[in-house]
């Protein structure tokens, strides 16, 4: 056998694990092969167990495990980082609990979070530097850790409580569809609950539209007064958070800012 | 520009070091910890950036620090990923490392990436895979690598040599150093039934640049390197062989899982200072 045909062989039997596939090695070989197929898939339980800490939680032990190794039987990894395999993780999520969103949103959240912990550093403008910009011209550029999704219930209160290890509120949806805002602030994540005109501002921000295009957008949603107010408050909380990396064209296509709901059932 | 290998030389002996875990960056930063070096597993800090690459920059400004990869997959049939490569440059090129290392073995193979450190066949064709991507990072990294022997739990029929033949003549081809571990010896002899000492004789004792020190623990047919528990008494008797065999060489304890207070991995590691130390006297 040469190379390429055993490590073509090593990989089935890692993967699917049948007889066939332990046949065409050894026998001798066998309790080698299942100690290796024990490493492999208990690694990548333990790496979603690791990542998704907070939806483990919500889980339990044995939800949380069938979850897991569904995944890892549709999703063989294939990035030289594992850090890299839970991402498709909470779209898993959302294909086993269709009728339970917050579990997807939950997921969703431990994965933002532990992405922004990673995430590219920059040094957010201080107020300092924000009164210097001409507005005219600029746009904004947020911070490489920012990454956004629209949320249908309460997962952020829930996240909240299990992170503080208090019991979580049971489940409710929202009134109406709002998103959550998760970047990293020095070096700890942050997340924000944010209205609809928040996110449409943060999305015209990241599509590379002007400070002064969504002035004119909200006066004309708004109204003059509270158009300028609304877009005042809006740079004012941004600027707080330190969102806002720079006032240059957006860098744009570095990562995908926006988590797709089209993932959803 | 291809990497020009040196020739065999005096080993630069570095001195005693650990593994550094997440539950003794503290110490690290805060405190004076009595090692002369540490390494670190060079894919958590091959991230775009916050916590984890300003924690090993203000490490690195305490002490020297080895680059311990495992996931460079110098096995694979279909060749290295150039994006890890580059990657680890990135970091080698700001750590200044001591060592770079990653393990003869092979976890990656067209797309899929098992993250487990799998075993080769020991035959002139994997030799020649081998050290084509040993060549290819070695010319990426500008320096020579460290290659560690790995513990296996599979030995494959059609192996025409031993697994110390095969590193040899890598070393001898490649121009790459070797990293010893002590422990994996010990968990292969018993698991593939050869003599650890043979292992020890055939072994290129001018290349070896570094050793570790783990424990093992008994699986349910063989010996499974599991980093979680002290180092056994087995693998210091080794060790005591090993030492008398290459000399001084830059040593360290590598404990992976059950992570213990710092204090009990820096009582080990006096261990291997000692018997480093009665090795390099009866060798005088």
């Amino acid at each position: 056998m040469n190379l390429k045909a055993l490590q073509h062989d090593f990989r089935a039997w890692l993967v699917d694990g049948g007889e066939d596939d332990a046949a065409r090695f050894d026998r001798r070989a066998r309790p080698g092969l299942l100690v290796y197929q024990n490493n492999y898939r208990s690694q990548l339980v333990a790496c979603l167990s690791e990542a998704f800490e907070r939806l483990h939680a919500w889980l339990g032990d044995e939800a949380f495990l069938a979850a897991a190794i569904a995944h890892i039987d549709a999703e063989t990894p294939t990035h030289w980082t594992l850090d890299a395999y839970p991402s498709a993780f909470p779209t898993t999520m959302a294909r086993l609990y269709p009728d339970d969103p917050e579990v997807a949103e939950l997921a969703w959240m431990d994965w933002a979070l532990a992405r922004a912990f990673t995430a590219a550093d920059a040094a957010p403008l201080t107020s300092a530097a924000i009164a210097q910009v001409d507005w005219d011209r600029a746009g904004i550029v947020f911070t490489p850790s920012l990454v956004m999704a629209e949320i249908a219930t309460n997962a952020a209160a829930i996240w909240s409580a299990l992170a503080a290890d208090e019991m979580p509120p049971p489940v409710r949806q929202l009134p109406e569809t709002a998103s959550l805002l998760i970047w990293r602030d020095g070096f700890t994540p942050r997340f924000r609950t944010i209205d609809p005109v928040e996110r449409g501002a943060v999305e015209r921000m990241l599509a590379g539209g002007s400070f002064t295009d969504l002035c004119a957008a909200l006066v004309e949603d708004m109204g003059e007064t509270g158009g300028v107010a609304q877009a005042g408050a809006l740079l004012g909380q941004w600027v707080g958070d330190g969102l806002i990396v720079g006032t240059g064209a957006p860098d744009m296509g570095t990562f995908d800012n926006v988590w797709s709901t089209d993932a959803r059932p | 520009m291809p990497f020009a290998a040196a020739p065999p030389s005096e080993p630069t002996f570095s001195g005693y070091g650990l593994g550094l875990r997440k539950e003794h960056y503290r110490d690290f930063l805060e405190t004076q910890v009595p090692v002369d070096f540490v390494e670190v597993i060079s894919e958590n800090f091959m991230v775009d950036g916050g916590r984890p690459r300003d924690t090993l920059r203000r490490i690195r400004e305490r002490h020297p620090v080895a680059l311990h990869g495992v996931s460079m997959s110098i096995g694979s049939a279909d060749g290295l990923d150039r994006a890890y490569l580059a990657r680890l440059r990135q970091l080698v090129d700001e750590i200044e490392p001591l060592f770079v290392s990653d393990h003869l073995s092979w976890s990656r193979f067209q797309g899929f990436n098992s993250h487990d450190l799998l075993p080769l066949p020991y035959t002139e064709e994997a030799l020649d895979v081998v050290c084509a991507n040993v060549t290819m990072a070695q010319d990426v990294l500008q320096r020579a690598m460290l290659i560690e022997n790995p513990s296996s739990y599979v030995a494959f029929d059609g192996s025409g040599m031993t697994e110390w033949e095969f590193i040899e003549a890598l070393c001898r081809r490649t121009g790459c150093h070797l990293l010893l571990d002590v422990n994996n010896i010990y968990v292969s002899a018993s698991n593939h039934g050869f003599d650890a000492l043979d292992y020890l004789t055939g072994i290129p004792a001018d290349r070896v640049r570094q050793v570790h020190l783990a424990g093992h623990s008994q699986g349910t047919d063989m010996l499974i390197d599991t980093h979680d528990r002290p180092v056994p008494a087995s693998v210091w008797t080794l060790y005591e062989h090993a030492m008398a065999r290459l000399g001084p060489v830059a040593t360290m304890i590598e404990r992976d899982d059950a992570i213990p207070p710092l204090g009990e991995l820096l009582d080990e590691l006096a261990v291997a200072r000692t018997i480093g130390r009665n090795a390099d006297r009866k060798a005088a």
